[in-house]
């Protein structure tokens, strides 16, 4: 049973209804075509609306979807001979995040991001795909490892937050997460990121610094939860969808702000609607991506990438 | 009860009269936040800040810390005049940073520029916490990156003296970003050979201590600072389990291997000044 959302109801009922009608018309051999065609007509026009319509809250549903695909699945759709690897190699090996090298259309890459379980048992393995700072040394440890091979790296992002823990702040999370930053401003290597689902403030970022940084049309990325925001601005973490409109997280947002490059559509309705559509429309701006990127010499690159971040920011100046 | 007469507790607070409270003049004295003891202020601020009784380090603002650390008159500051936009047009932000603008004489929670100890040129940034709670927006985030980039042209030290909440939420995401924006910067300047020294102060957490605070080639932190990632609430909540009193203390950061050095403020100027000395360009023999 899929799950659905509460800006989805609409669409179902007449869907129900439709399925109904036209059940009605096989068993009971009475012609009711012409209603089921006004139906479906407006069912047309309701989607379009809907999902055409979108709102913030909308989106944040559909970035936390239970079935929306994760790294795993689109590594499975985008990539050959993927072999992960595990291991921070100072403490553990953190299934919230995944790594490994694969094919890309016949080149050498790495593939790194946050990974969310499919069900209970997984989700408890992988920690909701938040990670502890093993994760990240682990992220980090393979962004090297590109780098000494001239491995391009593609880092998928999808995570609440790094793990608010006891034990990931003895571990030193803040450290972890600042220590990505500072190394991945360095690659000599492109370094590509995609927002394939939530992108939760400093645990995201932590796969986040690179040359181009795209989001599909669903995906959120924010420094705060709508929720948090909610409950610090307001008292009340219900105002979470006024939140999420003050906040500015979704795709269409972030572009305006010119934060991200690219916005990656989705299929109607989601890109778990779709997965094979979603992974063309990913494949697509990736393709692109890299072979923009791959044109450059290693010192153009890291120019760019201070250019880059350097204009992030809005600021102005007072006599 | 004979047991409710011997066991009588207070079940009331004494609020102190208007009367009361205008006995001792504003500002005069001051009780220290950690032992409770009452000081004249005067006697406070000439140690620093730090109760003479328990050692308790108070929060110091931006110029008095400058005044603890740096040779007299030789502050140039930079960027002074930048100050914030609004550029998520949130509600009532331009209000708030105007109030803090007004209490604290700063146009942000940062103040960046040069100077020296001990007669030794470095660049610094020392963070306000009584500014928006020193949160990091677009203007922190800026005016650390120019001073890193100031010091890499200029090839002398940085330091940096954080106190922050974290990111500001209301620059949204352009607030988190501005996280890899100085990391960029600090990474430009280590690769140039420039030395970096971070000093947390309290508190240092969230988005600032997940990004230039916890990346000096030292990092150091005043006694008793909080300094963490995750809000302890959160935590608690998280792992439904209360954490040890110390939790989140330099101490206890200093104890997971996590700080070079805790560092007492009376002694902070000479321990800098020492490091500076330790990696002075041109010959490093004392």
């Amino acid at each position: 049973m899929k799950q659905v959302l509460e800006f989805e109801k609409p669409i179902v009922n007449l869907k129900e209804k439709i399925a109904e009608l036209k059940r009605f018309t096989k068993d009971s051999e009475i012609d009711l075509s012409e209603e089921i065609s006004t139906l479906e007509k407006r069912l047309a026009v309701l989607e379009a609306d809907i999902y055409g319509n979108l709102k913030p809250w909308d989106r944040v549903q559909l970035a936390r979807h239970a079935e929306r695909p994760t790294t795993l699945d689109y590594i499975d759709k985008l990539f050959e001979d993927f072999i992960e690897f595990h291991g921070d190699r100072l403490f553990g090996d953190d299934e919230a995040i995944v790594a490994g090298i694969a094919y890309y259309k016949d080149k050498p890459v790495t593939v790194i991001g946050h990974q969310r379980g499919k069900d209970t048992k997984e989700n408890i393995r992988r920690n909701f795909g938040m990670p502890h700072p093993e994760g990240y040394r682990k992220a980090l440890r393979h962004m090297k490892q590109a780098e000494k091979f001239s491995r391009p790296i593609i880092c998928f992002i999808d995570t609440k937050g790094a793990y608010p823990g006891k034990a990931a702040e003895e571990r030193g999370q803040s450290e972890a997460i600042a220590r990505n930053l500072m190394e991945m401003a360095g690659l000599t290597v492109p370094v590509i990121c995609i927002v394939i689902g939530e992108g939760g403030s400093g645990g995201a970022l932590a796969l986040g610094v690179g040359d181009q940084i795209h989001m599909l049309e669903n995906s959120t990325y924010s420094v705060i939860s709508p929720e948090g925001a909610a409950s610090i601005l307001w008292k009340d973490s219900a105002y979470a969808q006024r939140a999420a409109e003050t906040m500015k997280i979704t795709a269409y947002d972030l572009k305006k702000l010119n934060v991200i490059d690219n916005i990656i559509p989705e299929p109607k309705g989601g890109a778990h609607r779709d997965l094979d559509q979603q992974a063309a429309y990913l494949d697509e701006v990736l393709e692109k991506s890299l072979q923009s990127l791959m044109q450059y010499s290693v010192d153009q690159l890291l120019e760019q990438r201070w250019e880059k971040y350097k204009q992030i920011g809005e600021y102005k100046t007072v006599q | 009860m004979l047991k409710d007469f011997f066991g009588k507790r207070k079940k009331y607070a004494s609020i102190p009269s208007e009367q009361a409270k205008a006995d001792v003049p504003e500002g005069l004295m001051q009780k220290c936040s950690g032992c409770h003891k009452i000081y004249y202020r005067k006697e406070m601020n000439k140690n620093l800040q730090v109760c003479p009784n328990c050692g308790y380090h108070h929060p110091l603002q931006a110029w008095d810390r400058i005044d603890t650390l740096f040779d007299d008159d030789t502050f140039e500051e930079w960027d002074q005049a930048l100050t914030t936009g609004n550029p998520l047009a949130f509600p009532g932000y331009e209000e708030k940073v105007e109030k803090d603008q007004k209490k604290t004489g700063l146009n942000e929670g940062v103040v960046t520029g040069k100077g020296t100890i001990d007669g030794q040129a470095t660049a610094f940034a020392v963070m306000d916490s009584s500014f928006r709670m020193g949160s990091m927006g677009s203007v922190i985030g800026e005016k650390i990156a120019r001073a890193v980039e100031n010091a890499r042209v200029e090839g002398i030290p940085f330091i940096i003296f954080t106190a922050s909440g974290g990111a500001r939420m209301q620059e949204g995401l352009l607030s988190l970003m501005q996280m890899s924006k100085t990391a960029i910067a600090i990474k430009r300047f280590s690769e140039s050979g420039g030395l970096m020294i971070s000093v947390m102060t309290h508190p240092t957490t969230g988005g600032v201590s997940a990004s230039f605070a916890s990346i000096g080639d030292y990092n150091f932190a005043e006694p008793g600072a909080l300094i963490g990632f995750a809000g302890r609430r959160i935590i608690e909540q998280t792992i439904r389990e209360k954490l040890p009193d110390d939790f989140q203390t330099a101490e206890f950061q200093l104890k997971h291997g996590q700080l070079d050095k805790v560092v007492n403020r009376l002694e902070m100027k000479e321990v800098l000044s020492l490091l500076l000395k330790f990696h002075q360009k041109g010959g490093n023999e004392k």
